[in-house]
């Protein structure tokens, strides 16, 4: 099982690749609604990648709330 | 070779809009348009921003199933899919539900409700018992009417991205155009109940593992999957695939009424005007959720 920081970093590079930002731009503690500039439709495919990638299931309900990297990677641990 | 293995064509002749002379005309309208080429109808769906479904969409929805009711006894499949990137179809119009019922009382709100609701319930019933086979292809969102859409499907085919919901418990409703009944014909009540009382939303492997999806495929590739598939049922006899799917594939109308009515007892509360108002107005990235 990866450690938290690897699940962090795994986010980062995902979400750097799919939204076509370069990886630098992106901090654990970024809000990642402004950084990734992301609307409700691309917070969907955000969250569809995620559990692809991870092999997780991540009810919605348990993001709501959630808007930084740090604590995203929190919640995929969880579930790994 | 291959190709005639698999049983396709060098010639496919595409009729489009305007069928020929012994079949009926198409529709070519803003919210969709379809094709009938070698047997296979295919209705794309191009309402921006994601096929919601209003009353323009309805009536061109009525129109295809008028036509699809003189197309289908030299049909063998049809493919529903979506043209748009976000998705399939994000359900109904919330917009023009709201705007609608804030210029009608509430008798005539309600009535304008159920007749809307029956009609759609009379295209999706001729979609779900068609004597054809009929294949959703799926991307994207697939949420609340659009999932009902790809209910009344015998076949789900969906891209590695969509997803599928029921968010309507957030409005004070629940599904209106026959996404219950449908979903327990063909799945447990328990998935009905996962869906519909948490309102979360399904990614296409967790739909497959249900039992709801046939095939997942890489994003991009529905649409070439349905038409894959829809090249083996060309080899099937039509008359067996109609007897075979009256057989598995009973219409709940019982149950589909009781739907209906439950949903316009519903639309009364003021918790509905209220939900509908929060979703027109939101903001939030996951406005769906409650």
């Amino acid at each position: 099982m990866p450690t938290a920081e690897q699940t962090l970093d795994e986010i980062l590079n995902l979400a750097a690749a799919h939204f076509r930002v370069p990886r630098e731009k992106l901090a654990p503690d970024d809000d990642f609604f402004k950084t990734l500039g992301l609307d409700s439709l691309q917070t969907l495919d955000l969250l569809t990648k995620l559990e692809n990638h991870f092999r997780v299931e991540l009810p919605d309900y348990e993001l709501q709330g959630v808007s930084d990297f740090r604590t995203l990677a929190g919640k995929i641990q969880a579930r790994l | 070779m291959l190709g005639e293995m698999l049983g396709t064509t060098k010639d496919t002749k595409v009729r489009e809009g305007k069928l020929e002379s012994k079949l009926v005309s198409g529709c070519g309208g803003s919210a969709l348009s379809w094709t009938l080429a070698e047997g296979v109808i295919e209705l794309a769906l191009h309402r921006a921003p994601c096929n919601e479904l209003g009353s323009a969409s309805l009536e061109e929805l009525e129109k295809f199933a008028s036509a699809l009711e003189s197309m289908q006894a030299e049909t063998h499949a049809l493919i529903i899919y979506s043209k748009l990137k976000p998705g399939f179809c994000a359900g109904a119009d919330l917009r023009e539900l709201y705007q609608q019922s804030q210029t009608m009382d509430k008798a005539e709100a309600v009535k304008g409700v159920r007749d809307f609701l029956e009609r759609i319930h009379r295209v999706l019933n001729l979609i779900d018992a068609a004597p054809l086979t009929t294949i959703a292809a799926v991307h994207g969102v697939t949420f609340g009417g659009g999932f009902e859409l790809a209910l009344a499907c015998d076949l789900i085919i969906a891209d590695k991205m969509a997803r599928f919901c029921f968010p309507e418990l957030r409005l004070g409703l629940i599904p209106g155009f026959g996404g219950i009944p449908r979903l327990k014909r063909d799945l447990g009540n328990a998935v009905v109940r996962d869906l519909l009382l948490t309102g979360r939303s399904f990614n296409a492997t967790k739909a497959q593992q249900i039992g709801l999806v046939s095939q997942v495929v890489g994003e991009g590739e529905a649409l070439r999957a349905a038409r894959a598939m829809a090249t083996q049922l060309r080899k099937f006899d039509r008359a067996t695939v109609a007897t075979a799917k009256k057989f598995i594939k009973p219409i709940p109308h019982e149950e589909l009424r009781q739907e209906i009515d439950i949903f316009c007892e519903l639309f009364t509360r003021p918790a509905v005007q209220a939900g509908l108002r929060k979703f027109v107005e939101s903001t939030d990235a996951q406005p769906y959720l409650p």
